[in-house]
């Protein structure tokens, strides 16, 4: 099992709906966020392109914030989704300064948080909340080991690209191009 | 043009606008455990060598300072902490990818072993000093007899203490502008060069005052070479690499850097150090502030300029 997301910037207007859902669902605290919106810009006037692109926690497959935990409260859990262990977790922030995403956060609690792919809904069958809640359904969430799942038809049909995929870290949030 | 924002107003404390994850606390404990590491590589070396009698600054007297100065820095260090209660969890796990971990773990071996250290110098240091107890006389004596193999594993500790302040920042190749593997040699060096200087300012013996000088010039300019390296490194690397780089090539931290650090902190306490080799007068405290205070400002300026550059936006 691979837990993986594609985000279609075909279809993304970058609403916020998935930031929002994800504060309400995780009980994110007030002023901090688990995911965001990302819109890119190229071009000059009048010809330009936009991209937009809804971004989280990567859960790389190599993932630098695991590698630098001292503790091992950073771990790879089901599916290889990185999640945080909170008693486990005594906020050196060395995994927050080794991630390429800026994905991580200090919880006013003391512990380090990100985005977790809703695992709690995952392993109960449902989509992760920013997937579930999408207007325009241009986020895919799925296993990539299946290869008759949606992401992975998806993945295979389509054109995409991962952020800094040259930082070595084997993102697992992709998009579609 | 290329413009990325981020436009569902992202703003998480300490990340946002600009990383700033860490902030006084790991820079002074950088400096404080660099300086330790310098101290104790000394001490142990020169004992080795046999030389405890002629050189009394550097091998007995400034390894008292040591515990104290381990104990601010794991003080500092204990402060950046946002999930302190839990800080024994460092202690339930020995992971060798993290620098922090291994860092933890030979903490956790040095602190002891430098109070070990000076314990074996009191006599030496406190001639007349009542120890009441006979008890301590027996422990203190069996210590003197381990005093060699005590000496090589500091030796070997306080390398590992010293370079481990700059890889702990290099092994994350998140941040481009640490993310070079010779910041392990530069703080390294920098530790011990801070330290002789010390030795120098503290020493009464014109025989130390003159190797410590001696050995200080080498090192400060084992530093520039290190930090051109560092430079040609970084503009011989990536795009991230490059821009990191231009930070201090221009960019805000090139007056930081370039005058205090560099030009303060290196190259004028080296002419003065020069000078006094040449039986020229100079105030011993001015190489030795200028040099402490350069290398307090290196490490606040390699963290912080480390959490500003980045791959993304």
């Amino acid at each position: 099992m691979r837990y993986a997301m594609a985000v279609d910037t075909k279809k993304c207007v970058g609403c916020s709906d998935c930031v929002v859902a994800c504060q309400t669902e995780n009980d994110v605290p007030i002023g901090y966020c688990r995911d965001w919106i990302v819109e890119k810009t190229t071009g000059t006037y009048p010809e330009l392109q936009l991209e937009i692109r809804s971004e989280r926690c990567n859960h790389c497959a190599n993932a630098p914030c695991v590698r630098t935990c001292p503790t091992e409260a950073s771990h790879y859990g089901p599916g290889g989704v990185v999640l945080v262990e909170h008693s486990e977790c005594i906020g050196c922030k060395a995994c927050i300064t080794s991630c390429p995403y800026d994905a991580r956060f200090v919880h006013p609690e003391g512990y380090v948080d990100k985005c977790t792919f809703c695992i709690h809904r995952v392993e109960k069958g449902q989509n992760p909340a920013c997937v579930s809640v999408c207007p325009t359904h241009a986020m895919i969430f799925g296993d990539l080991d299946d290869p008759n799942s949606d992401i992975s038809r998806a993945m295979a049909t389509r054109k995409w690209k991962s952020l800094i995929p040259e930082a070595g870290t084997k993102p697992k949030v992709f998009y579609l191009l | 043009m290329i413009e990325e924002i981020i436009t569902s107003g992202r703003m998480n404390p300490e990340i946002d606008p600009v990383l700033h994850a860490w902030g006084w606390e790991i820079p002074l404990y950088l400096f404080l455990g660099g300086i330790s590491a310098g101290i104790l590589i000394f001490s142990a070396y020169f004992t080795l060598r046999g030389r405890q009698d002629e050189l009394p600054t550097a091998v007995k007297w400034l390894p008292l300072t040591v515990p104290v100065l381990i104990g601010v820095g794991l003080l500092a260090l204990l402060m950046d902490l946002s999930h302190v209660l839990y800080a024994w969890q460092l202690f339930t796990n020995i992971r060798w990818e993290s620098p922090m971990s291994w860092g933890a773990w030979t903490l956790f071996i040095i602190t002891p072993l430098s109070i070990a250290w000076l314990a074996i110098w009191l006599e030496d240091i406190f001639p007349k000093w009542d120890w009441k107890f006979d008890e301590v006389k027996t422990v203190i004596n069996w210590l003197k007899d381990q005093k060699r193999i005590m000496a090589q594993i500091l030796i070997l500790l306080s390398v590992i203490l010293g370079m481990y302040t700059g890889i702990l920042l290099s092994a994350f190749n998140a941040r481009p502008f640490w993310n070079t593997s010779i910041l392990g040699p530069l703080f390294l060096t920098s530790g011990l060069s801070a330290s002789a200087a010390l030795i120098v300012f503290f020493s009464k013996s014109e025989v130390e005052k003159r190797l410590f000088t001696r050995i200080d010039i080498i090192l400060i300019g084992m530093e520039l070479f290190m930090i051109i390296h560092l430079f040609m490194g970084h503009l011989a690397g990536t795009q991230v690499h490059i821009q990191a780089a231009q930070m201090f090539l221009g960019g805000p931290y090139t007056v930081y850097f370039w005058i205090f650090v560099v030009g303060l902190g290196l190259v004028l306490p080296v002419i003065l150090e020069l000078l006094e080799l040449k039986h020229k007068f100079i105030p011993a405290i001015v190489p030795v502030f200028l040099i402490v205070a350069g290398n307090l400002m290196l490490r606040f300026i390699v963290v912080n300029a480390g959490q500003a550059s980045r791959w993304l936006y």
